[in-house]
């Protein structure tokens, strides 16, 4: 296998069809690459190759037997460690869950599982998915596999350095402010955050219920279409997935995209964004302007709230959600004289300074006295949020905008400064609070060498219509623009 | 917005944190910039508009419901606002005796912890 010739899905497909590699000798190959370039990168935290031997093994059982390929017959896929895998060590990037075995399989899993799909293992992320950097992991920090000495981005910084790296051909993120999207830009790959519902997180492990979402990595646009109708549906393990039928990604993605109207808001270009950034943006809806789409100005004017709303949304519910980690039932417990001694020893030693913070920042905002102005008021701002998508989308089909203000940055540069590591997410968390689809695109790459994501937003339901933007936009050679 | 040392040990009491000295101070930092930050969502009159309690609108993840195979535990709820939970029927969840083999400490068919009565 040579980096300069990624393995895609259907390139895996071809291969075994054609009988040129087995799905066993394709995971041996991967695991190779794994062992030369992990101990630098830190992209996985846990291999299973157990788990994808036999898997491999039944792919090319099914294959001798002349039966037809799944979707995945035989990909190597590697999946975030916040997703539950029966057997398999899931950490969340934390000490509190150094040693946690899932019982159980989050439906995602067994989906890519059922579609055939080989898992190598479980990758490196901030600790319970709260950060920008992948810097708040307990296991270390990954470097970005395009720039060894930057981020990677976060919090799925893990899937989306192995799949960069080709460390795996796919693999699966989640996000709830820009977690999926902000490392795809930073490493330079699509990366795509499905519509809120559209992906069952049963056995995701919960950071802020109401913008937590699973998505893919891939390095082309095809791929993440195959990897949606795979794991996309509903789910009655998950009360909170939708059942809105889906259409045919596959077919979807080829549709002309000549007359679609795009929107690009002003209030994405504005004071802090790196200039070439904002260049190579400006680059690529001129392609799409080329392609046939139509320019439409907006104005989306709660644009600027959105970071100040997204820190009060997601840390009250983180809050709340890891109020489950005690010592009692799994994970880490420290010994204490009483119950709650040992509540408070376990959490103060299981958790890292980020989650800290972010429980503190949660318990603040909802606390007696506080609740009004802080968390109802920001549900309040978090409904004009929505409310400028909605009015956008009556106007235009997608949404374009910078992913990121800047380029990756450097490890160690923004650590100290917790407010200037959430502004990061500044073009992300807007989309997350109004709970559409978003898909980050590669869009060029600076003079230094580092990539730039182009984020294109749908409405509810529509990642068929971003993902067709987003083909023709990787077919008119955009992501090297 | 100024937050004090009060404010920090208060609400680690409320979130069964058991801060360092130095963690107290530098959360008392760290929130009270962040919370500055987040000031500036006073700057908007939100007095007419309702609170965002659901992020997909009810009647729109619900309005293709139909009753596939594969949902056929939902009950049909189309156009409603209602979530799409299915009947509550008690079903298997044969992990029991998994769970309690990894937890921290267990006598089966408990969790043990240490005495609460007389706290």
């Amino acid at each position: 296998m040579s980096p300069a010739t990624p393995w895609t899905i259907a390139g895996v497909r071809e291969a075994l069809q054609a009988k040129k590699i087995s799905a066993r000798e394709l995971a041996r190959e991967f695991y190779a690459q794994i062992d030369r370039r992990n101990p630098e990168l830190n992209a996985f935290l846990t291999l299973c190759p157990e788990r994808a031997y036999a898997q491999a093994d039944r792919v090319d059982a099914s294959i001798a037997q002349g039966h037809a390929l799944e979707p995945l017959a035989g990909v190597p896929v590697a999946i975030k460690d916040v997703l539950s895998t029966r057997g398999v060590r899931t950490t969340c990037g934390s000490k509190i869950l150094e040693n946690y075995i899932p019982p159980y399989d989050a439906t995602a899993i067994e989906r890519l599982e059922g579609a055939g799909a080989v898992i190598l293992g479980k990758t490196n992320c901030d600790e319970f998915a709260m950060g920008s950097s992948n810097e708040n992991s307990a296991y270390g920090a990954v470097r970005n596999p395009l720039a060894r000495d930057r981020v990677p981005g976060g919090s799925s910084g893990g899937s989306a350095a192995a799949v960069a790296a080709g460390l795996s051909v796919v693999a699966l993120g989640t996000d709830t402010g820009g977690s999926i999207r902000q490392p795809g830009a930073y490493c330079g790959i699509p990366a795509t955050m499905p519509t809120y519902g559209r992906v069952s997180r049963y056995g995701l492990i919960a950071f802020a219920s109401s913008l937590d979402r699973i998505g893919p990595f891939a390095t082309n646009i095809p791929d993440v279409a195959t990897v949606m109708a795979v794991i996309a549906g509903h789910d009655s393990n998950d009360s909170t997935s939708a059942a809105v039928p889906i259409p045919n990604y596959a077919d979807e993605i080829k549709s002309p995209v000549q007359g679609l109207r795009i929107g690009v808001p002003e209030d994405y270009f504005g004071k802090g964004i790196d200039s070439e950034v904002k260049a190579k943006v400006q680059a690529g809806i001129a392609l799409l302007e080329k392609l046939g789409c139509k320019r439409v100005p907006l104005h989306m004017p709660h644009t600027d709230y959105a970071i100040a709303t997204y820190y009060i949304v997601a840390t009250a519910e983180a809050s709340s959600n890891l109020a489950r980690y005690d010592g009692v039932r799994y994970g880490l417990r420290v010994p204490g004289a009483t119950l709650m001694e040992m509540y408070r020893k376990t959490r103060e030693n299981g958790f890292g300074p980020e989650v800290k913070r972010r429980i503190m920042l949660g318990t603040y905002a909802l606390s007696s006295g506080y609740y009004d102005a802080y968390y109802l008021r920001a549900q309040k701002v978090r409904a004009l949020i929505a409310q400028d998508f909605s009015n956008a989308f009556q106007k235009v089909d997608a949404i374009i905008t910078p992913t990121t203000p800047t380029p990756a940055f450097k490890l160690g540069e923004k650590t100290a400064d917790p407010l200037q590591m959430y502004l990061a997410d500044i073009y992300t968390v807007t989309g997350s609070l109004a709970g559409v689809p978003g898909v980050s695109i590669p869009c060029g790459k600076t003079k230094a060498g580092l990539p730039v994501g182009m984020q294109i937003f749908g409405p509810h339901f529509g990642e068929a219509r971003i993902l067709q933007l987003a083909r023709a936009f990787e077919k008119a050679d955009g992501f090297t623009i | 917005m100024k937050i004090s040392r009060e404010d920090v040990l208060r609400v680690a009491e409320l979130a069964h944190l058991e801060l360092s000295p130095d963690e107290v101070e530098l959360y008392r930092g760290q929130l009270d910039e962040i919370l500055s930050y987040i000031g500036k969502l006073q700057e908007l009159d939100v007095s007419h508009v309702e609170p965002m309690t659901q992020t997909i609108p009810g009647d729109l993840a619900a309005t293709h419901l139909a009753a596939p195979a594969s949902v056929g535990s939902l009950s049909d709820r189309s156009g409603s606002s209602e979530p799409n939970l299915r009947d509550d029927i008690i079903a298997p969840c044969n992990i029991g005796d998994e769970v309690l083999a990894r937890a921290p400490d267990a006598v089966k068919p408990f969790f043990r912890v240490p005495k609460v009565i007389e706290r």
